[in-house]
């Protein structure tokens, strides 16, 4: 089935925020943000811009009618800047005007005088000054202290990574309106719709059943909408509260970049043993994670982080220790992954920098040391239904791993001025919340009279097909054809305490609580059509919209019964509800089984370097991905092939530039680059591990959201590799191995030539 | 009044000149498929299509709405997605559908209309033309590998595409709703206005730069557009020399068959700038007045060795394009004057040219350097030799010495090596988003070796240049 949306989307009818049609006497509301990074504010003068035609009037921390405070996880971030700024791009006032051009227009008129302090960016700099925004977390195994001891090999070395603009197409921004009784209903652009609505509450000083937030789609989330989105939504739900007018905010694409967060940064340190048999012995790694001015979605990424730390691998040994460091950047987020890439990036570092001292090729290292079933996580959860070392198997089967390397062996020989690079990666994503408590969803079920169906979620349509498979699982439940069934928009009347669509989880949570709604009201139609056929409701089955019963058909069908039992008085509407079993996590000991299960699957990912310009082209990524049951082709498809590029995006060419007093300077599309068509690899290939699936996932079809954004990861090892080819034929000995993402053309050059 | 036609309907806009199309179609005329992404050219989510009378014929090319100024359409056709649309999906339509190439839906419509544009031309569609006419959309969510599905099923079924009657064809065929047939008639008798001189007004060409630049007081400003004036576009040869006219786009020289007589490996120099829907926009002389130290037609002009021609309403002044430069964005230029005339001598069977450009991202991005150079040859003695390079240093950079220490020499490892040395004493490269001042300087050494390595094949091996 493809993506119910596809047909609006190519003729331009689907709606987006700024598409909605404007209310007459809507006001235009605009950011002023503070113009440096940290500083005391003296003195703010909004005079000449309150005074400039078409302007209403400017909001700061002053007009608060609740608490200046957005802080989700730790209330440490104010909404307006008060009397201190602690990003550049943090909120100081609000421009509310008649048109977007005046506000534009008033915002170069306001002033501002500032005391500068000291400007920290660095997350090591910010560790050492005891700048951290939660004390520090560490998963344990076993005793790596004694384990280096019983190591034929042991290695240490640094990684960094940048962080990753999302570069949702869609900018952010929402769209107020007061309602009766002091109220607001708000269409924002949200993964959180219940985040914006509890921070506008807070905000406004107001209970949460006073505010509708409502949501048809996204364009683009990727993680920057589940917690940012609620800043703007509660600035424009305050204006629209004092002025009584409608308010609406579409940020302009170089405001968002500038004040939005994005991927944490990442420094990290390593160390990591082997035995005489190449089996990783013991892994140690210190992350210190760029969280920016605020703690946002940090603590929750930075723990991701930790889950994630051995990557596919089974490890005796672990001792993983990570800082949330405050600096002076825009609070990061979440970003598909959410710290699990950034996790995996610094073991892969580490195998590949043994790799190069072994002088082995470090997939032999890799294979090794895969997860087995009942191998166990650092955090405690035994493995099952592990699938390592099949997707590797498989890899090995379908794309002849011997013979791609020694194409590129044979390539690189002949030639001198192109290398090729070859490198595997292999995933292992678990999948939940690691916050247990946040791994629970309703669905809202409305069977009409008429036979057709209604159906809410909480989750958030943002291109990964989730009201796809929403329209699957009540169509087959029901077993009724999927266009009797509609979703509408998510909206926090229907379903209300959503957790927000992330964690690639949405589908599962959503789609369960959604079989669990249509579940119940099948029991009672089947009930209905027992009493009429003079039968009993086990009996009774409906396929393809035909009443059986015994198996046998019957003069019944789908419309005909449940206009029987909307007549008969039977309840035709359900709240399903879903929590997911099993898991648990006790943060005290960090140990417990936080993960519904875990995603599989392993990329080989070849590229070639022009060694004479520094400039690369991914020639394949072939890839074995644990799907599980896939419930549908078409987009768990498009999320291989989307978050495999976005994975590379990071690891290449996607720079986010910052100078030393915390100015971003890739603030457009014209300095942040993202992949354009001629830049994805020439061929994706992407097998199917056939499994029966999981029995936590939704029609044991598996989470697909974020677990192929790290197969991009392989694509710097890959070019690593060339590189190394080169400079072996070049004479140019390898003494040092970079780990520093990405590899930009720039890094690439020097790299060959240093 | 500006008129035009958007889609079926014929507009007759009050708004300010200078307004781009994408707030009149969105904000004034209330169409809300074409998207704002960017505001800068960058992501062709407001892709349309303009039409224009040439001859007999209407040609279409895709534009960025979001840079495209109101004037720049006068006596047009803007076709946006709302215009594509038919009572079922078009095969363009249906082909992003079947292949599964739209996901949040939000860059699509972009999509649906730069390939469309493909239903119009008068071009063999390729698969790689196809992709081609979608080098300037971004999309965030599919990793395109599901849009080259799409652009291949398009190009196929386009196989069969009468080449003269391309329009006519896709009506009939029921890739373009049938008021396509009528356009021609329609803008025949559309009356433009005359775009006298005003005081004061600022000069518009493609507008590809200046409103990425100005963005939020060109649609304030009065704006004297050149995009209909004729005489100042075209591509003619006189004796020894090519004249290109100055509202002439990048466009206009990668199609033109007879520059690619002299210049061979034009089309690919070309396809490195910026993007299809940029390069249909942008023209010769903006880049040049523009100044960036990094614009890609600049240093490939001064590479050329070319002259321009300024003139205002107290005549023509000619010079070197190299000379107009004198400091960052500073130029031999008084406000009154257009760049209305390029012309460069054409290259012999003697002349070697060729250009290289690295940037982050290896298409519709802005140079890390660039280089171009020209050489005259006499055997394997350089006779004349002339070098670009743009990114090290705050002006589009003639490398005087470079150029004179080539001259006489022969072509050998020793030449170029010593050449670079003399080229290192006249770049100043900076530090900056587009690279460290070190990588600057390696990078130029390295498109300078490339430069041999490409023209004299035979000759030059990366080993023995690096040594």
């Amino acid at each position: 089935m493809k993506n119910i949306d596809s047909a609006s989307h190519v003729t331009g009818r689907s709606i987006y925020l700024d598409d909605i049609p404007v209310q007459q006497g809507t006001l235009y509301a605009l950011p002023y943000d503070a113009p440096t990074a940290h500083a005391h504010i003296k003195d703010l003068d909004l005079s000449k811009a309150a005074a400039f035609p078409g302007v209403v009037r400017i909001l700061t921390f002053k007009d608060v009618t609740g608490e200046n405070q957005i802080g989700g996880i730790i209330p440490d971030e104010p909404l307006f800047a008060e009397h201190e700024i602690h990003f550049w791009g943090m909120p100081v006032a609000l421009i509310i005007a008649t048109s977007e051009d005046a506000a534009v227009q008033a915002r170069k008129l306001i002033t501002i005088e500032l005391e500068e302090l000291p400007v920290i960016t660095d997350p090591r700099e910010a560790r050492a000054k005891g700048e951290l925004i939660i004390p520090p977390r560490s998963f344990k195994l076993g005793d790596t202290t004694n384990a280096w001891a019983n190591c034929a090999h042991v290695f240490e070395g640094r990684a960094d990574n940048n962080g990753q603009e999302h570069l949702y197409i869609e900018t952010q921004g929402a769209y107020a309106y007061p309602t009766e009784h002091d109220s607001i209903r708000i269409a924002s652009s949200t993964q959180g719709p219940t985040a914006v609505q509890r921070t506008i509450a807070r905000v406004l000083g107001i209970p949460m059943h006073r505010v509708e937030v409502d949501v048809t789609r996204l364009g683009g989330g990727f993680g920057g909408k589940e917690d940012q989105a609620s800043a703007w939504a509660a600035l424009v739900a305050l204006a629209a509260f004092l002025l009584k007018k409608p308010v609406k905010l579409a940020m302009h694409r170089m405001d968002d970049m500038r004040m939005t967060g994005k991927r944490h940064p990442y420094s990290s340190d390593y160390k990591i043993g082997f035995d005489k048999d190449l089996k990783i012995v013991a892994y140690e790694a210190t992350f210190h994670q760029n969280a920016g001015a605020a703690a946002d979605l940090s603590p929750a990424v930075m723990e991701r982080t930790l889950f994630h730390a051995t990557n596919s691998y089974a490890i005796p040994n672990v001792h993983v220790t990570a800082y949330c460091c405050r600096t002076n950047l825009p609070p990061n987020t979440a970003f598909r992954g959410f710290g699990g890439p950034q996790g995996m990036f610094v073991i892969e570092s580490a195998i590949a920098h043994a790799a190069d001292k072994l002088g082995v090729n470090a997939s032999e290292l890799q294979r090794r040391n895969l997860m087995m079933e009942g191998s166990e996580f650092s955090y405690g959860q035994i493995a099952d239904h592990v699938h390592a070392q099949a997707c590797w198997d498989l890899a090995d089967e379908k794309f002849d791993l011997k013979r791609l390397q020694a194409d590129v062996d044979a390539f690189n020989a002949k030639s001198a001025t192109h290398k090729k690079g070859l490198a595997m990666m292999p995933i292992c994503f678990g999948i939940s919340f690691t916050n247990t408590p946040m791994n629970h969803a309703r669905a809202l079920v409305h069977v009409y009279q008429d036979g057709s169906v209604g159906v809410s979620t909480g989750g958030v349509e943002m291109g990964q097909g989730l009201n796809t498979k929403m329209v699957q699982v009540a169509a087959q439940v029901f077993s009724i054809d999927a266009s009797r069934v509609k979703i509408e928009t998510t909206n926090t009347t229907r379903v209300a305490n959503t957790s927000p669509s992330a964690a690639s989880a949405t589908a599962d949570l959503n789609g369960k609580a959604l079989e669990n709604g249509c579940n119940a009201i099948l029991a009672r139609i089947k009930e209905k059509a027992s009493r009429m056929l003079r039968s009993t409701p086990d009996a009774i089955t409906i396929v393809n919209e035909h009443v059986l019963n015994n198996g046998q058909p019957t003069d019944l069908d789908w419309k005909k019964l449940v206009h029987a039992a909307h007549w008969d008085r039977v309840n035709l509407s359900e709240s399903g509800h879903y929590a997911t079993p099993e898991i648990h996590f006790d943060k005290s000991k960090e140990k417990g089984h936080p993960f519904a299960y875990h995603v599989y699957g392993t990329a080989a990912v070849l590229v070639t370097v022009d060694c004479v310009r520094g400039t690369y082209e991914i020639d394949a990524v072939k890839l074995v991905h644990d799907f599980g049951k896939r419930m549908n082709d078409a987009v768990d498809i498009g999320q291989i092939e989307g978050g495999l590029v976005q994975g590379l995006g990071w690891m290449t060419m996607e720079e986010i530039v910052y100078n030393e007093k915390g100015k971003l300077l890739s603030n457009a599309l014209s300095t942040y680059k993202v992949p354009d068509i001629h830049s994805v690899p020439k061929e994706i290939t992407i097998e199917a591990l056939p499994t029966d699936g999981h029995p936590l996932a939704i029609r044991r079809s598996k989470a697909v959201g974020e677990p192929p954004l790290m197969y991009g990861i392989g694509v710097y090892f890959a070019i690593q590799n060339a590189i190394k080819a080169f400079r072996r034929t070049a004479e140019r000995p390898d003494n040092r191995m970079v780990f520093d993402a990405p590899y930009t053309p720039e890094k690439v050059l020097m790299s060959l030539y240093s | 009044m500006t008129r035009f036609i958007l889609n079926d309907t014929l507009v007759e806009s009050t708004a300010s000149r200078g307004t781009v199309v994408l707030d009149i179609v969105r904000y004034h005329q209330h169409m809300k498929g074409t998207k704002i992404g960017c505001r800068e050219g960058d992501c062709g989510a407001c892709t349309v299509l303009v039409g224009e009378l040439n001859g007999d014929r209407v040609e279409y090319k895709s534009m960025t709405s979001c840079l495209l100024a109101l004037a720049n359409v006068e006596g047009k056709h803007v076709v946006t997605v709302e215009g594509l649309n038919m009572e079922k999906l078009s095969p363009v339509q249906q082909a992003m559908v079947n292949e599964s190439g739209t996901q949040c839906g939000f860059c699509t419509p972009g999509f649906v209309v730069s390939l469309s544009g493909c239903c119009l031309s008068r071009e063999v569609i390729t698969d790689e033309m196809a992709i081609r006419a979608i080098d300037g959309n971004i999309c965030r969510c599919t990793g395109y590998k599901s849009i080259e599905r799409a652009a291949a099923s398009i190009a196929h079924q386009l196989a069969q595409k009468d080449m003269e009657k391309p329009i006519e064809w896709s009506v009939k065929n029921g890739f373009l709703p049938g008021y396509f047939g009528g356009i021609k008639e329609r803008l025949q008798t559309i009356q433009r206005g005359n775009e006298a001189a005003i005081d004061h007004a600022i000069t518009v060409a493609g507008g590809t730069d200046l409103y990425v630049q100005k963005h939020d007081t060109m649609h304030h400003s009065v704006v004297r557009s050149l995009a209909n004036e004729g005489e100042l576009k075209g591509i003619r040869f006189e004796g020894d020399q090519c004249i290109i006219g100055g509202a002439s786009t990048a466009a206009d020289l990668l199609n033109s068959e007879v520059l690619k007589k002299f210049l061979p490996l034009l089309e690919d120099y070309l396809l490195l700038v910026s993007s299809t829907p940029i390069r249909n926009m942008g023209t010769l002389a903006g880049n040049f007045v523009n100044a960036s130290p990094i614009g890609d037609l600049t240093a490939m002009f001064i590479g050329l060795d070319s002259s321009i021609t300024l003139s205002n309403v107290k005549g023509e002044r000619q010079l070197r394009l190299r000379d107009f430069y004198k400091g960052y964005k500073q130029l031999d230029k008084s406000p009154d004057e257009i760049v209305t005339r390029v012309s460069f001598k054409l290259p012999t069977k003697d002349t070697r040219f060729h250009f290289e450009k690295v940037s982050k991202r290896t298409y519709l991005d802005i140079a890390s350097v660039n280089s171009a150079i020209r050489l005259e040859m006499d055997g394997d003695t350089i006779r004349e030799a002339h070098v670009s390079a743009g990114g090290v240093a705050p002006i589009p950079k003639y490398l005087t010495n470079t150029s004179a220490f080539l001259a006489g020499k022969m072509i050998s490892n020793d030449t170029v090596r010593a050449a670079v040395k003399v080229m290192n004493e006249e770049i100043a490269p900076i530090s900056d988003a587009r690279g460290t001042a070190e990588y600057k300087r390696l990078l130029l050494r390295q498109l300078f070796f490339a430069h041999f390595m490409e023209l004299f094949p035979e000759k030059f091996t990366l080993n023995a240049l690096v040594g």
